[in-house]
């Protein structure tokens, strides 16, 4: 059956059908593999032995590994999909479960890992890392190898006995659309017969038959023992030939674990595994067709290594080989592939099995997805031509530090049968959808290829489309380069570079524009009219925001675009296509009711009606040119570096642009003005009460609030807006309230929070949207006077107050966070309270990711430089880490005090005895000691003996160093658990914030254990059936731990306290933060309405446990919200997680429901009773003073 | 005391109904109202416009993270996503059914043809032992629409169902027709089994101190009773079908009141709401009181004693 599918889909579909047990922890790119097993399990669908497997959802992947090991030795059929970090937490199982000669499968996404900076895309760095385990290793190199090697490695590690990790490249081949035959049902028992099952099951820990599996050995046996396995691995190779033999017979696929192509007496071969090798056939057959000697080795099964398979194909006449690594290995002599390749020829060579010894030349390509192409693999042979090919290369880089990169020039192979488009889009218009559903109205008639590609960012985010469709299978797992068709959805991407350059010659650009086609022209700027007439460009514009705000589908202008496509590139006859699209439309949103359904519909037709082609005259006409990206003021870096990043041209940065160790310079989001949004916040200055609510809860810092004397508005700009600071005893001092308005979301969180409704109109506050396009020139130029008014001295801002909060400048800002995300609010507090002294270590997650996804990132300093440091080590080791980084500050700290003690005659006694003893817990404390450093930091100079130089590279350690450990719940509840535990008992001084979305927001909303009673998440599709762990009380147990439990958007001077308090507690502390997150299925404009009422229905009880208060006989436990007040539905039923269960199982969210409301009963009984106890019914903090 | 009446075709053990309200809208709440003794139960409507709506939103919600960022292409697990299917709804019916021994009544508020037919045909199929189609009063966004399209699109909104369910059929009219006799005959003519008067419209309220538009109350109160009693008593003697009374109960004498004129059942969900759905004892107890004064031993004896004479 043929079927246009994912990487992934083609994989999990074998997998989930010959499997039982499936172990999983969610981690990009491998997720989906885990979602569609638990999709078809949480709907009964059977393998094919005819039992449901069970998907089980672990707290780490080092659980899964376990968990899976456990099942495999209770004789279950069990498999895994991961990749990256996950497979790395593996390890441990890895070889347990090789060594006790287990058959299973792991599917791996294969991709990078994190080094010098995280990332989420494909090489084979994981892969690599787990050669040594005893795992066989089976690559493939494209979509339908994913699902045909998947049921070979299945049928083969039965037989074998030996495990098995199936992998192909993350993204590239794990989330690349193509249209493949899918196995039968048939196909796959006759490939894993049940007797091989019924085999593994007899090999089940038994009471019935027992023994022991797992001793422990000594020398005298281990060393002998180990070496039992031989015999088993060496059946692999032959083993798995045989099944790809079995699968050839059934399907007439033939694939070979070493596979030759090209030239029968070539003369350079070029070897790889993955979907390079994909590309490197391609383009062997190419040039080879054009007599050139070359020829491509496909490697398939890595391990065990099949060398005398690869001896067997390469031709005798082979002079030269280049063997291609997606990996690295810093210091090695060469990577993996490579040593093996050159290992086998040698010792054929050696012993005379081979003529000559050919060359052996090794390369690294493809790091992070990095595009291999078939130019590149065109410039590999070209080096393999020369006169001395490098011995080690890189390629598809510009290396200028150690010379590594070889050239390559243009080349393109793809067949003209071939149809090639580009869209651009942003992730709210649907752009990705409709492509996928064109793939899937095109899939059926044609061959068709779809990988989409996804922006840094989460809002306003930009994603570009790579389609092709041809009448045979699409093999080209590389971005379309030439275009016949480019789709430009929103006027302003027309701006990035990328969009023209895709475009083939004479290719038809459609673009949507809000001009009428006679004016479109005009508008462009004259590099971009000089592209269009270069290339020879058709161009068509629609207006497709007009037409579907008319037919109310707000941002959704996907289906508008689509009948464009289907109008203009004639990739099938224009009636026909829309007759399938609409009836496309009908299937898509049939559910959604017959209103979108009908507006789709008629979407189309306006399409076809309205789309029209703009007159292009000879030559550019245009005055005018695109801004540059960053203004000049921006600093060296950000412009040479940062600019070409944002720009979409980061592929051509040489290596000696980018730091050597992962060091990045801070707050650079601040230069990239996205103006994502038509909406923008906007002051009313007469109707505010300077309340500081909006700039409190802005997750975008884009609200400042700053007082200043009135005399410095005489170099105000016109307009600048500014009114009487409400405060008493300062009557010549004005406040203003700036928008950057280039900078914000408009999420209206703002609007939300703010108190005030303007008199005589109820429907406006004192802060409101506005279109940004009818502001946006006044207020550049607002801000940047804004920029020259003094900020606020700390000392004199009431930290104590929301309203004394807006004047402290926030040190995180503008990130690529979610619009309106819940969390940000929290780290900007953190930012502007305790910022320019605070280091951050930060669990990955989302918080990570708009933290320190490149291009630009949101942490940032103060005028002064000082702002947080931040870093972000792993997933599950974060508490950890933060851990560390406190063990070093005291370690420094104590170090400093020793020596300042020692010199104490020398830079004074006074002097000394006062830092010594600074009390350091205000502001204006800190100011003190801060003044008393740098006067210390003086009186060093003059000292030249080694004690004092010593000082001088700890002085920093004298300030109160502030040291938060963030994360989310996925860190905190799930992978993370041990290490927090463990932290928060030390008794250290951290400050631990949880941003609790009570779900795995970042890799798209798999349940985790903060997930609450009845809500639906993935993984918990039928309703999450096990309360939420009360983190709190744990912490709480410890009588040593400051915890706070809050919720910005129900009471934020509570929240304030509690992020006060717990950073000045000398000891562990705890903050769990309620945050409202997209994956809620929420309006995010409702986000704070949402905390509130998770505060009042009693689900999200308030609170802060003070060891201090028990201290001094006080009760340390504060419930700071009232009793609950209102029905917890009021609150749950606005939430589609909640909701949607309602929906699809009426009966099973009703008695969820009963359990929760009880829940939520009985912890704010418990809560209650905690909050009259006496002090002693606590524990004590047991710490000595400190 | 025998208070048994028939309406629809069934016997009930007493006339008090509970009609569609959001006691009505949970098994629990269904339980309880038979617990507390009412003969029969109207569940709370459905309302094919609300359930296109919440598919809608719940579409948006679901679209509205995904396809943005690699790692999150979508937010929500494909085996909950909801559509506009009324499974919420039919469980209800489902499950309230085989929870209480008396029959449960669905009510449907369609605007398409095939929400008439798809819906009532679901409702039967799940359990409903009889429809009540709940037309309500024609908005004033329809200000172009003629009196007599809205009402031919009521009667073949009933042919519809009518064809395509065996179960009674009742039609809950409001009182806003120019002729609303003339419309309860074209209803019986077109197949209902029973008319139910009338519907209220809820018209929201102005809060002048907030400068809001604020949703009202709702509840009726014994004066409301008078509208739909008159068109029992003039309409009793004139069609055969079943009469339901509905709006404007408080007490026991509301209750008498609308039998004297002549209905079948009496439909309340302000009292229950108000005080509770025990209540329903309360108003139980007051009928047999007045009618042990009054030396009535059956219902029958009293039903339309006072309705109009036919013509």
């Amino acid at each position: 059956m043929r079927a246009t599918v994912d990487g992934n889909e083609a994989a999990v579909t074998v997998a989930y059908h010959t499997n039982e047990i499936c172990a999983i922890f969610p981690i990009t790119p491998a997720s989906p593999m885990a979602e569609l097993a638990d999709t078809w399990s949480a709907s009964g669908r059977p393998n094919i032995y005819g039992s449901v497997p069970t998907v089980v959802e672990m707290q780490s992947e080092g659980g899964a590994a376990g968990a899976l090991h456990g099942a495999l030795q209770g004789g279950a059929l069990s498999t895994t999909f991961t990749a990256s970090q996950g497979l790395l937490l593996m390890i441990p199982d890895m070889y347990k479960i090789a060594g006790e000669l287990t058959p299973t499968v792991f599917h791996v996404a294969a991709r990078s890992l994190a080094a010098q900076g995280l990332s989420i895309f494909g090489d084979h760095q994981d892969v690599m890392a787990v050669r040594q385990t005893g795992f066989a290793l089976l690559g493939s190199s494209s979509v339908q190898e994913a699902h045909d090697l998947a049921a070979v490695a299945q049928a083969a590690t039965l037989r074998a006995r030996v495990p098995f990790v199936h992998f192909f490249d993350g993204f590239r081949t794990s989330h690349e659309l193509n249209t493949i035959e899918l196995l039968s049902e048939d196909d796959l028992l006759t490939l894993v017969p049940e007797e091989l099952v019924r085999a593994h099951r007899a090999r089940a820990l038994s009471p019935e038959h027992a023994l022991i599996r797992g001793t422990s050995q000594n020398p005298d046996v281990y060393f002998q023992a180990r070496e039992t396995v031989n015999p088993f691995y060496a059946q692999v190779p032959a083993l798995v030939e045989q099944s790809m033999e079995a699968l050839a017979e059934r399907c007439g696929r033939r694939y070979h674990i070493v596979d030759y192509a090209g030239h029968p007496e070539a003369e350079r071969v070029a070897i790889a595994m993955g979907s390079g090798a994909e590309t490197l056939r391609e383009t062997v057959a190419y040039l080879a067709a054009r007599g050139e000697r070359v020829g491509a080795v496909t490697v398939r099964l890595y391990r065990p290594f099949p060398g005398e398979a690869l001896l067997g194909v390469l031709p005798q006449t082979v002079r030269r080989i280049a063997v291609l690594d997606r990996t690295k290995e810093p210091g090695s002599f060469g990577e993996p592939l490579f040593l093996d390749v050159l290992g086998v020829v040698a010792e054929a060579s050696t012993r005379n099995e081979r003529v000559a010894m050919p060359e052996v030349i090794g390369g690294r390509y493809g790091l992070s997805s990095k595009e291999f192409t078939p130019a590149m693999a065109a410039g590999i042979f070209a080096e393999l031509a020369t006169a001395r090919p490098r011995r080690r290369f890189t390629v598809g880089i510009t290396d200028d530090v150690s010379g590594t990169s070889i050239p390559y020039g243009a080349l393109d192979i793809e067949p003209a049968e071939t149809l090639r488009a580009v869209f651009f889009g942003r992730g709210a218009d649907g752009t990705v959808g409709a492509n996928k559903n064109t793939i899937k109205i095109l899939g059926t008639r044609r061959y068709a290829q779809g990988y989409f590609v996804y922006d840094s960012k989460k809002s306003g985010s930009e994603t570009v489309s790579h389609l092709r469709f041809g009448p045979r299978p699409i093999k080209a797992p590389y971005l379309v380069e030439k275009a016949g068709f480019v789709g430009c959805h929103h006027f302003g991407l027309l701006g990035r570079q990328e969009v023209l350059a895709r475009a083939a010659p004479g290719a038809a650009v459609l673009l949507n524009c809000s001009q009428p086609p006679e004016r479109v022209w005009e508008t462009l700027a004259r590099s971009i009219q000089e592209r269009i007439l270069e290339k020879g460009l058709s161009l068509w514009v629609i207006d497709a925001n007009r037409i579907a705000r008319e037919l109310g589908l707000g941002e959704r202008i996907n289906t508008i675009l689509q009948a464009c496509f289907f109008s203009i590139s004639g990739v099938l006859e224009a009636g026909e296509a829309l007759d399938r699209m609409k009836e496309a439309i009908r299937k898509t949103y049939g559910r959604r009711g017959t209103k979108v359904v009908e507006a789709n519909l008629s979407a189309v037709d306006r399409a076809v009606e309205q789309l029209a082609r703009v007159e292009i005259p000879d030559e550019a006409t245009s005055t005018f040119e695109l801004p540059p990206l960053v203004p000049d003021s921006a600093p060296q870096f950000v412009k040479a570096v940062t600019a070409v990043m944002m720009a979409g041209r980061g592929d051509e940065l040489p290596v000696s642009a980018l730091p050597p160790d992962g060091s990045w310079p801070s707050g650079t989001a601040a230069y990239e003005k996205r103006n994502i949004s038509d909406l923008v916040a906007d002051w009313d200055a007469q109707a505010c009460i300077q309340c500081g609510n909006c700039s409190f809860v802005c997750p975008h810092s884009v609200l400042r609030a700053k007082f200043y004397d009135r005399r410095r508005l005489a170099d105000a700009p016109p307009g600048f807006r500014s009114a009487p600071l409400n405060a008493r005893g300062l009557p010549d001092t004005r406040y203003t309230l700036q928008v950057s308005v280039e900078d914000c979301t408009g999420c209206a969180l703002c609007v939300e929070a703010c108190p005030v409704t303007a008199p005589k109109d109820p429907t406006r506050r004192a802060i409101n949207l506005t279109w940004r396009d009818d502001v946006v020139a006044a207020e550049r130029r607002n801000a940047a006077f804004f920029e020259t008014l003094p900020d606020a001295e700390r000392p004199r801002v009431d930290f104590g107050t929301v309203r004394g909060t807006q004047f402290l400048t926030p040190l995180f800002e503008f990130s690529g966070a979610c619009a309106g995300c819940g969390e940000t609010p929290y780290l900007k507090l953190v930012s502007q309270l305790f910022g320019d002294r605070a280091v951050i270590a930060n669990a990955t997650g989302c918080s990570s990711i708009y933290g320190g996804n490149l291009p630009t990132t949101p942490w940032t300093t103060d005028a002064a430089g000082r702002g947080p440091a931040w870093s972000n080590s792993l997933f599950e080791d974060n508490a950890e880490f933060g851990l560390g980084l406190r063990l070093a500050a005291d370690h420094h700290g104590a170090r400093a005090r020793a020596r300042l003690a020692e010199l104490k005659d020398q830079l004074g006694p006074e002097l000394v005895s006062a830092i010594l003893e600074a009390p350091q817990r205000s502001e204006s404390e800190l100011a003190a000691q801060r003044e008393r450093l740098a006067e210390v930091r003086q009186r060093l100079l003059a000292l030249s003996i080694p004690a004092a130089i010593e000082l001088q590279s700890l002085l920093e350690y004298l300030l109160r160093r502030s040291i938060w450990i963030v994360g989310g719940d996925g860190w905190a509840y799930d992978i993370g658990s041990g290490g927090l535990d463990h932290v928060l008992a030390s008794g250290r001084d951290v400050n631990v914030l949880v941003l609790d979305t009570e779900v795995y927001s970042n890799t798209g909303g798999q349940a985790s254990k903060a997930t609450p009673l009845g809500a639906v998440a993935k993984f918990a599709a039928a309703g999450k059936a096990v309360e939420k762990k009360d983190l709190a009380l744990q912490a709480i147990a410890y009588g040593s731990v400051y915890v706070a439990r809050v919720a910005m958007g129900a009471d934020p001077q509570q929240t304030l306290r509690a992020f006060r308090e717990a950073e000045s507690f000398d000891g562990p502390s705890l903050i769990i933060a309620y945050s409202h997150c997209i994956a809620h299925g929420i309006d995010m404009r409702d986000g704070l309405d949402q905390q509130h009422r998770a505060v009042a229905s009693g689900s999200w009880p308030l609170l802060r446990y003070d060891p201090l208060l028990r201290a001094n006989g006080e009760n340390p436990f504060l419930l700071d919200s009232p009793r609950p007040r209102i029905p917890l539905e009021d609150y749950t039923s606005r939430e589609l997680r909640y909701s949607m269960l309602a929906t699809s199982d009426p009966a099973e969210a009703e008695r969820l429901a009963a359990l929760a409301r009880d829940a939520v009963r009985l912890r704010w009984e418990t809560y209650e009773e905690m909050a009259t106890r006496p002090a002693h019914r606590f524990p004590a903090d047991a710490r000595k003073e400190r | 005391m025998d208070l048994s009446t028939s309406y629809l075709g069934f016997r009930l053990k007493n006339p008090v109904v509970a009609s569609a309200s959001p006691l009505s809208r949970t098994v629990e709440g269904v339980r309880q109202l038979a617990d507390a003794g009412v003969g029969a139960v109207v569940l709370s409507s459905l309302f094919e416009e609300v359930l296109e709506a919440e598919a809608r939103r719940h579409g948006a919600l679901v679209e509205a993270g995904s396809e943005r960022f690699a790692e999150s292409l979508t937010y929500f697990p494909e085996a909950a996503l909801a559509d506009a299917a009324p499974r919420r709804y039919l469980s209800l019916i489902e499950r309230a059914s085989s929870a209480v021994a008396i029959p449960v009544i669905a009510s449907l508020n369609a605007v398409t043809p095939a929400g008439w037919t798809t819906y009532a045909r679901q409702m039967q199929d799940a359990g409903a032992v009889a429809i009540e189609l709940n037309f309500l009063p024609s908005l004033p966004v329809e200000d172009e629409v003629s009196g007599r399209v809205i009402e031919e699109r009521q009667l073949e909104a009933l042919r519809l169902v009518k064809a395509v369910v065996s179960v009674p059929v009742a039609v809950k009219m409001n009182p806003c027709y120019s002729a609303a006799g003339e419309m309860a005959r074209r209803f019986a003519a077109a197949g209902a089994d029973g008319l139910v008067l009338f519907n209220r419209f809820l018209c929201p309220d102005i809060d002048p101190q907030a400068l809001a538009v604020v949703p009202s109350g709702g509840l009726s109160s014994p004066a409301d009773g008078r509208l739909p009693r008159a068109w029992i008593a003039l309409l009793r003697r004139r069609l055969t079908i079943s009469l339901a009374a509905s709006s404007g109960v408080e007490g026991p004498d509301d209750v008498a009141k609308h039998l004297l004129a002549g209905s079948d059942v009496v439909m309340t969900a302000s009292a229950l709401l108000r005080h509770g759905p025990e209540y329903a004892q309360v108003l139980l107890g007051g009928l047999c009181a007045w009618m042990a004064s009054k030396g009535f031993s059956r219902l029958e004896e009293l039903r339309g004693l006072l309705a109009a004479e036919a013509r």
